[in-house]
């Protein structure tokens, strides 16, 4: 088997042994990505010379008897949205093209500690603001299972790279279902941990107290695994949760549902959702329930108010944080000819730099924070979102994991929502929730819709800090699915 | 409910500091108006007695050692930035002509 279809694990295990060099595995999958990505656009920036020399050195260390590792070598690709000190950060923007950041976020640096091959730099929505990649200033990436539709979005870049067997393992961030939901519509595996359990430090913000760095792989194992590389206390980052990560690892490996409580939350449900993908949702749960699984139904009444409630927390927090692109410090500066002022030059630059979307949500934002308006809408939201913490808390007295459809629908074609954001923001429906009260949630493929052959995802939703349960649960449904299958998912995609 | 009118698209332009074209205020004033008649179904939920939550994770103020650690050099602080001088980042007039 090519090196580039194994999994993270397989190819660490390899690499440990020195039955493979890590320069062999980065030049297999910088071959991939030279010949696919011109189609995909998963990529806005590889370096391939970087990418070897870096290989070389985890090879030179294996060498010296250093072990950084199980995942020293395995190449990974990082949305573009994580700073990194040796290739620039645009997070997706006009604003910040050709920015390169002074540091390494946390994710990158301990990634890099763990002996990571960096591949490059992905594709995402401006400032992760979108769930189609249409929002990018660099142009749409395209879904891997059929080109002309989206890989879902903030981060469908880092989805698309791993479907396309352009990289084993990626980073994304999940701010309202940023990994989750491009994950399931390419066929492959995402996690949003608990909030606070994986630094922000060297993020570029979108929405504070929601953004949440995760991992994306085609296997459950690998997921935990990339999970465990870089999650843990970080200083540099406040709302940094100090205590010990989840066993991830261990609940990937267990894959054993038996004994488990499931809740099929009822609100996930009704229109707006595809048939094909609530069919594969009910094969998914009967599937739970043959493995040992109690399912039983619960009550989530607030969730119904979710997505009204995001659009106002996740709005408002980023016209306070993208307040930074001033273009005094950093980034684009238009404008500026001697006659105009700094206000005058900041407008200009902002009006220039900045796509349509990401200038919906600051003035969305700015009227949610107006006076007059804040306690009708911003105030509001922030007592709704209390009410979906405590939906959450009743749930999970009465069962040890939640389940449901991770987008109410398969990929859309590229363009169909792009100039109507209401329809756009549908694509978060079932994500959401799982984002304002913090708890941890992954998505891991259940089958193919019967109208569009296109990748369903099952989401799975554990308390906060319990994340291992999203693993156990979701290596159990990957276990199953496969011994029905005869293999992955996505074995069952088209050749690019 | 809620009309946002073109007046009040150029008014959150600028509290937001967006030179806005002519046309894309209107644009932005019929998608804005849509947005806020969805979002306002926040007000259906009877909530006066719930505390707001700003933050899904029980975190109080974190505080670090007073210790001295290294932090971006001069260069480093300045590598990005879009003008220059003397070490320092130059920026446009700040003070109108009449201040």
């Amino acid at each position: 088997m090519s090196l580039i279809r194994k999994t993270a694990a397989e190819l660490g295990a390899l690499i440990a042994a020195r039955e493979v060099s890590a320069v062999e595995v980065a030049q297999a999958h910088l071959d991939r990505i030279a010949e696919v990505d011109g189609r995909v656009n998963a990529f806005l920036h590889v370096d391939a010379e970087a990418t070897l020399a870096q290989a070389r050195q985890v090879d030179e260390s294996l060498a010296g008897g250093e072990s950084p590792g199980p995942l020293a070598g395995v190449p990974i690709a990082h949305k573009d949205v994580f700073t990194t000190a040796d290739m620039p950060t645009t997070a997706g923007s006009k604003i910040l093209e050709g920015w390169r950041p002074p540091y390494d976020a946390t994710v990158t640096g301990r990634l890099r500690a763990a002996g990571l091959v960096i591949l490059g730099k992905t594709n995402l929505d401006e400032f992760a603001m979108g769930s189609s990649t249409e929002n990018s200033a660099y142009g749409p990436t395209h879904n891997p299972w059929d080109l002309s539709r989206i890989p879902g979005g903030s981060s469908g870049g880092s989805s698309a790279a791993v479907s396309a067997y352009e990289a084993p393992l990626s980073t994304g961030t999940d701010t309202g279902g940023s990994i989750r939901q491009p994950a399931a519509v390419t066929g492959i595996v995402g996690m949003k941990p608990t909030y606070g359990g994986s630094s922000r430090y060297g993020l570029i913000a979108f929405a504070s107290s929601l953004d949440t760095p995760g991992p994306f792989a085609r296997t459950v194992l690998d997921a935990a695994l990339l999970h465990e590389a870089f999650s843990g206390h970080d200083p540099l980052d406040s709302t940094s949760v100090d205590a010990p990560v989840p066993p991830v690892v261990e609940a990937a490996r267990q894959a054993d549902v038996a004994g488990m409580r499931i809740g099929v939350v009822k609100e996930f449900a009704g229109e707006g959702y595809q048939p094909g993908v609530l069919a594969r949702f009910h094969e998914a749960v009967d599937l739970l329930e043959s493995l040992g699984a109690k399912v039983v139904e619960v009550s989530c009444p607030a969730f119904s108010y979710a997505l009204p409630a995001y659009y106002l927390i996740a709005p408002s927090e980023c016209s306070s944080n993208l307040a930074r692109f001033d273009a005094m410090r950093y980034g684009l500066r238009v404008g500026d000819d001697g006659t105009r002022s700094a206000e005058e030059v900041m407008a200009l630059t902002r009006a220039a730099g900045f796509g349509p979307e990401v200038k919906r949500r600051i003035m969305l934002g700015t009227y949610a924070l107006s006076s007059g308006y804040y306690d009708a809408y911003y105030g509001q939201a922030q007592k709704v979102r209390t009410l979906i913490m405590r939906d959450f808390e009743a749930a999970f007295q009465q069962v040890d994991a939640l389940v449901s459809p991770t987008t109410p629908t398969t990929a859309f074609p590229i363009g169909e929502r792009a100039d109507d954001p209401m329809a756009m923001y549908l694509a978060d429906l079932c994500t959401i929730p799982t984002n304002l009260a913090g708890n941890a949630a992954i998505s891991v493929p259940c089958g193919l819709a019967d109208e569009d052959g296109l990748p369903v995802g099952l989401q799975v939703m554990a308390p906060v800090l319990a994340d291992d349960r999203c693993y156990r649960v979701g290596a159990a449904v990957e276990k199953a699915f496969e011994s029905r299958w005869g293999g992955p998912l996505l074995s069952r995609a088209p050749a690019l | 409910m809620s009309a946002i009118t073109r007046d009040e698209v150029a008014h959150l332009a600028r509290l937001s500091r967006l030179a806005l074209a002519d046309d894309e205020l209107d644009h932005f004033a019929a998608q804005l108006d849509q947005i806020v008649g969805a979002v306002a179904r926040v007000s259906e939920v009877a909530a006066g007695d719930i505390p707001p939550s700003s933050h899904a994770l029980p975190l109080t103020n974190v505080f670090r050692p007073d210790a001295v650690r290294p932090g971006l050099t001069p260069e480093g602080a300045l590598s990005g930035a879009p003008a220059v001088e003397d070490d320092r980042f130059r920026v446009p007039r700040i003070l109108g002509e009449e201040e």
